[in-house]
């Protein structure tokens, strides 16, 4: 799995960093940004919640 | 003040009308099905939607709808007095909140640092030790107002340290920020604070240049944008504004979620047994109990949804609605800690994303958890004693527990 975050779309709410941070880093005004290349097996369901959690749809699968 | 009752919220809503400061959302679901954006003209021409898709695509569209007055109350000077703006000392408003682009950018990229996730995280011993010590005044007495010696206590003196400011004067803060606030129809009330308030910080900038320290009054007086200092009307601006939005709204937040942890015992044991879903919980009564209503200025004539906006109207947007809207959460009206689809707008979104989400969430999160780790058992000790406040900021404001 490999995961993006748009930042056009990202206006730093830190969702993802709450609920995966092991996948994600923010920066010191909010912007997120991933910090693997790959998604760990154990970590997809993280994943999953951040995307699902992200309320500026700033985060996508690209690949599953 | 008091006003008519409502008696048709499509045409005529009044949102500090009691029913809706008590208990808004059967009227939020009567308008996503029959009205989906009410309309009043009870302090002038303003707008209320209550689906989240409406109240999320507002808030992204800066161009239409401004942030130039977020007030949800209007500011009337007390009679017989004029406002001259040529002397008002917050010319330049409360940036960024009151601010368009571009002194929105550069003014909000002064204090996100402040309140970055990675910042944030080194506030939490001192929080944790303010709830210790405010737990450790009633813990043993049985009972205790959840609200006011409790939830009230932490976010002032919180955000009293990070400004540097002394947190004895924590019951001044409240004051001023209740004034300006929840009594925002009490105009003598509100002039008056919005002196105090601008005095205490003129003050407290001078004694900075005299002295300067490694909190943030300082480091804003010393930033320079392009060669020039930021100057002290936009700092007094931004100061104000860190107080009075950090203060009300994460203690409603932290008592709605005293309160709901008081009346719903499965959820409360279920905080204790399974402390690992604290993330989500702590999102989800964030959801459930958005405290924050923030209004936007129409710039000009648009026709929104079939809604004949007009230059110069409110749109009051009510994250709350949003946020119980069966269109965007299965079940909005249950709430399930362990939510895992909840693209909450408690902290609203876009540009405006409120800049102290994560100070907030953190704040919630360790009062609560402190809060369980004394009191793991507690209800309320008579529901007919609690009262809400509501307007531009819901949550109990007395909240009497015994344990």
């Amino acid at each position: 799995m490999r995961i993006r975050v748009n930042p056009d779309k990202c206006q730093g709410h830190s969702r993802c960093i709450g609920l995966a941070p092991d996948l994600f880093d923010v920066d010191d005004y909010g912007l997120s940004s991933v910090k693997v290349d790959i998604v760990p097996e154990h970590l997809k369901q993280a994943a999953r919640l951040a995307v699902d959690n992200c309320p500026e749809y700033a985060i996508e699968i690209v690949e599953e | 003040m008091t006003t008519n009752p409502v008696s048709e919220w499509a045409t005529d809503f009044d949102v500090l009308d009691p029913a809706y400061v008590k208990d808004p959302f059967p009227i939020w679901d009567q308008l996503r099905s029959s009205c989906p954006i009410a309309h009043t003209t009870r302090r002038g021409r303003t707008w209320l939607p209550t689906r989240y898709e409406d109240v999320n695509s507002i808030a992204h569209d800066i161009a239409h709808f401004s942030s130039s007055d977020v007030g949800v109350i209007p500011f009337q000077p007390p009679d017989g007095e004029e406002i001259d703006e040529s002397e008002d000392p917050l010319e330049y408003g409360l940036p960024p909140i009151s601010a368009d682009p571009p002194l929105h950018t550069w003014t909000r990229r002064l204090i996100l640092p402040w309140f970055s996730h990675r910042r944030v995280s080194s506030y939490i011993p001192m929080t944790r030790s303010i709830c210790e010590m405010l737990l450790s005044r009633f813990s043993s007495s049985g009972h205790a107002d959840a609200a006011v010696d409790y939830a009230q206590q932490i976010p002032v003196r919180v955000i009293a340290h990070i400004l540097g400011v002394p947190e004895e004067m924590s019951d001044t803060f409240t004051g001023w920020v209740r004034d300006v606030l929840e009594f925002a129809e009490n105009p003598e009330k509100r002039s008056d604070t919005n002196g105090a308030l601008v005095q205490f910080f003129l003050d407290q900038l001078e004694l900075r240049k005299k002295e300067p320290g490694d909190d943030l009054i300082s480091s804003l007086l010393q930033t320079e944008i392009e060669g020039e200092p930021v100057g002290d009307g936009i700092i007094l601006g931004m100061l104000v504004l860190l107080l009075i939005a950090g203060v009300d709204t994460t203690w409603s937040s932290i008592g709605s979620s005293l309160w709901h942890l008081a009346t719903n015992p499965e959820d409360r044991k279920r905080l204790v047994t399974e402390p690992e879903i604290m993330p989500l919980a702590i999102e989800e009564l964030l959801r459930a109990y958005s405290p924050v209503t923030m209004a936007r200025v129409v710039t000009e004539d648009v026709k929104y949804q079939g809604c004949p906006m007009q230059a110069g109207d409110k749109v009051l947007l009510s994250f709350s609605a949003a946020n119980r809207d069966p269109e965007a959460f299965e079940e909005p009206e249950t709430v399930d800690l362990g939510r895992k689809h909840n693209r909450h707008l408690a902290f609203g979104a876009g540009i405006h994303r409120c800049a102290g989400s994560n100070l907030a969430r953190m704040e919630l999160q360790v009062a609560v958890e402190e809060w369980l780790k004394v009191i793991p058992e507690f209800r309320l000790s008579n529901p007919d004693e609690v009262t809400w406040a509501g307007g531009q900021v819901r949550g109990p404001r007395i909240l009497p527990v015994k344990f």
